[in-house]
């Protein structure tokens, strides 16, 4: 009786700071979210229900040129991650030995704790008119006038890969660890082409880590900032600066909360998508 | 192909270039920041105009270093203790939230355990709006019944702790569930057969197997704070953390001392990365 009255506060000792937590800080604001971007302020100052928050996103061609701009550039990136970043997890743990491997992935994590603003102002720093680069072609004679890298489609994407595709590197190594080499050995022994035992057994062994890196990767560069902001320049408007803009430039915080319902959708969607085509759960995409 | 198959030489060294030219992708904007924050020069550029700490130590009016700036000196200690109370938080909620998925059984489980991950693949740009909505609401509706207005529920040092603590308990709680399902529920029961209520065998026996994990984790959630900008940029007040600083430093009036701040950053993550390196090497031999 006594143990199992201790079983019952224990119970709600760990589940109430988690409730707490979850419904604070996670349910409420996104109820909060959908529920104002459903309003409008009237002619008399009060919030009404209303749909022109959607309409208005639906009418100005440049929001929902951007919201597909924004998701056709995050997929492509996350193609272009796991085609740079795969031949390197595949090296770091079936090529070389684990202890040369452990050293390379140290090298490979700083990056990531060093944080992202950082690492953008690298490139900045590497890509601008005057910048590094541009320096050393010149001074080596191979340009006469700068190229003009920084501000461009060119200088975002570069910066949206830098920061994003080591959370590939990572799940797709961990797959790659137990995958058994003799398997690769016995598909070699009977003849097996390199690129057969790359896409009949490396690739579709690996799949759960790639699908998982594939999410996380997707999910941080759709919701990025900071990459398309100072580096991206003018021309490359991405779906978070117009939130951005929305919440903190013209304070139509109605309108922001309806964009951001509408990229919280977009990438759930494409999300749910991708665990559904590889029947996968969320569960495993954490671990 | 693999180490074990023979493969030609040609093969061999067009993948190790490969790789080196990725490792040097990688380093490239380190070392680019790094270097330009000892050039004796105004601009952010080359050329090489001779070595100087001007942009640590100087506190003249045309070179403010790094150690004379104060607001940047603010900003630093302002993102450190913000960074150690999100890491306090998160570690505590994010382990409480370990051992109840791990160890508990209850109704709505499974909903609850899908909230707690969906941080995962919220982008942190909507977590921040959608806690600077709902305090905003709350923090009217608590001004306009009780006449109080509290600061917590408008953009402030504390609405930045939240919002951080919303998504890195969701880290802990994955780093320390890891750990936790290797652990050998065997040991708690033996506590509590030995008479140990539930909450000391949890504490003495439980916690104690964690704290690898437990200390893991705070370190990634004080460096997943540190580094926050997506979330914190909608949440901050009048008190910026340092991203937030030279963020707009960055947009509006770069110096090199921005170079000193990043070069530190990178340094001390440097030295502490090798330093566990080595230690957990040490460790498996």
């Amino acid at each position: 009786m006594e143990n199992k009255k201790s079983f019952n506060v224990t119970f709600y000792l760990l589940i109430v700071p988690v409730l707490l937590w979850l419904v604070l800080l996670i349910v409420l604001p996104h109820i909060d979210l959908l529920v104002s971007s459903f309003k409008i302020e009237n002619d008399n100052g009060d919030m009404v229900f209303s749909l022109d928050n959607y309409i208005a996103f639906f009418k100005h061609k440049i929001y929902w040129l951007t919201f597909v701009k924004t998701a056709a550039y995050a997929i492509g990136v996350t193609i272009l991650a796991f085609v740079i970043t795969f031949p390197i997890a595949f090296y770091l743990t079936k090529v070389i030995s684990k202890k040369n491997a452990a050293f390379l992935v140290l090298l490979l994590l700083i990056p990531l704790w060093v944080g992202e603003l950082v690492t953008v102002y690298g490139w900045m720093v590497l890509l601008g008119d005057h910048g590094i680069i541009n320096h050393f072609l010149m001074t080596l004679g191979i340009i006469d006038k700068p190229l003009n890298m920084l501000y461009t489609n060119f200088s975002m994407i570069i910066g949206l890969l830098y920061m994003s595709m080591l959370f590939m590197v990572v799940p797709v190594m961990s797959t790659l660890e137990s995958l058994d080499d003799s398997l690769i050995e016995a598909a070699s022994d009977l003849g097996a082409s390199k690129w057969a035992i790359f896409t009949r057994i490396i690739i579709p062994y690996s799949m759960p880590g790639i699908v998982s890196g594939a999410i996380i990767v997707f999910m941080l560069v759709i919701g990025d900032y900071l990459a398309p902001n100072i580096l991206g320049g003018k021309s490359s408007l991405w779906f978070t600066e117009q939130i951005y803009n929305e919440f903190l430039s013209t304070f139509n915080w109605n309108e922001g909360a309806a964009f951001g319902f509408l990229l919280l959708m977009l990438s759930s969607g494409i999300i749910w998508l991708a665990l559904k085509l590889s029947g996968q759960k969320l569960e495993k995409v954490g671990s | 192909m693999i180490r074990s198959l023979p493969t030609t030489k040609l093969y061999k060294s067009t993948y190790a270039i490969y790789v080196g030219l990725f490792f040097l992708f990688l380093v490239l904007p380190l070392i680019a920041i790094s270097v330009l924050a000892f050039n004796d020069s105004d601009f952010i550029a080359l050329p090489w105009n001779g070595f100087t700490l001007d942009w640590f130590f100087s506190a003249t009016d045309e070179r403010e270093g790094l150690f004379a700036d104060s607001a940047l000196l603010q900003s630093i200690y302002t993102s450190i203790t913000t960074a150690l109370i999100v890491a306090l938080m998160s570690t505590l909620v994010g382990t409480i939230a370990a051992l109840l998925f791990e160890e508990e059984e209850f109704r709505f489980k499974g909903l609850l355990y899908f909230l707690a991950l969906t941080p995962l693949v919220i982008p942190g740009v909507i977590l921040g709006i959608s806690i600077l909505i709902s305090s905003t609401f709350v923090g009217n509706y608590v001004e306009k019944h009780f006449g109080i207005d509290l600061e917590l529920f408008r953009p402030s040092y504390w609405l930045v702790i939240l919002g951080q603590f919303s998504f890195g308990a969701t880290y802990v709680m994955l780093l320390v569930s890891a750990r936790l399902k290797k652990y050998d529920r065997t040991l708690e029961e033996a506590a509590l057969s030995l008479k140990a209520t539930r909450l000391q065998a949890i504490w003495y026996v439980t916690i104690p197997f964690l704290r690898p994990a437990i200390i893991g984790a705070f370190v990634v959630a004080f460096l997943l704070s540190f580094s926050n900008i997506n979330t914190t940029i909608f949440l901050v007040g009048s008190d910026p953390t340092l991203p937030i600083d030279l963020y707009s430093r960055i947009r509006f009036s770069s110096t090199p001392v921005l170079n000193a701040v990043s070069f530190l950053i990178v340094l001390i993550i440097t030295i502490a990365a090798f330093i566990n390196f080595f230690v957990s090497r040490k460790k498996e031999t």
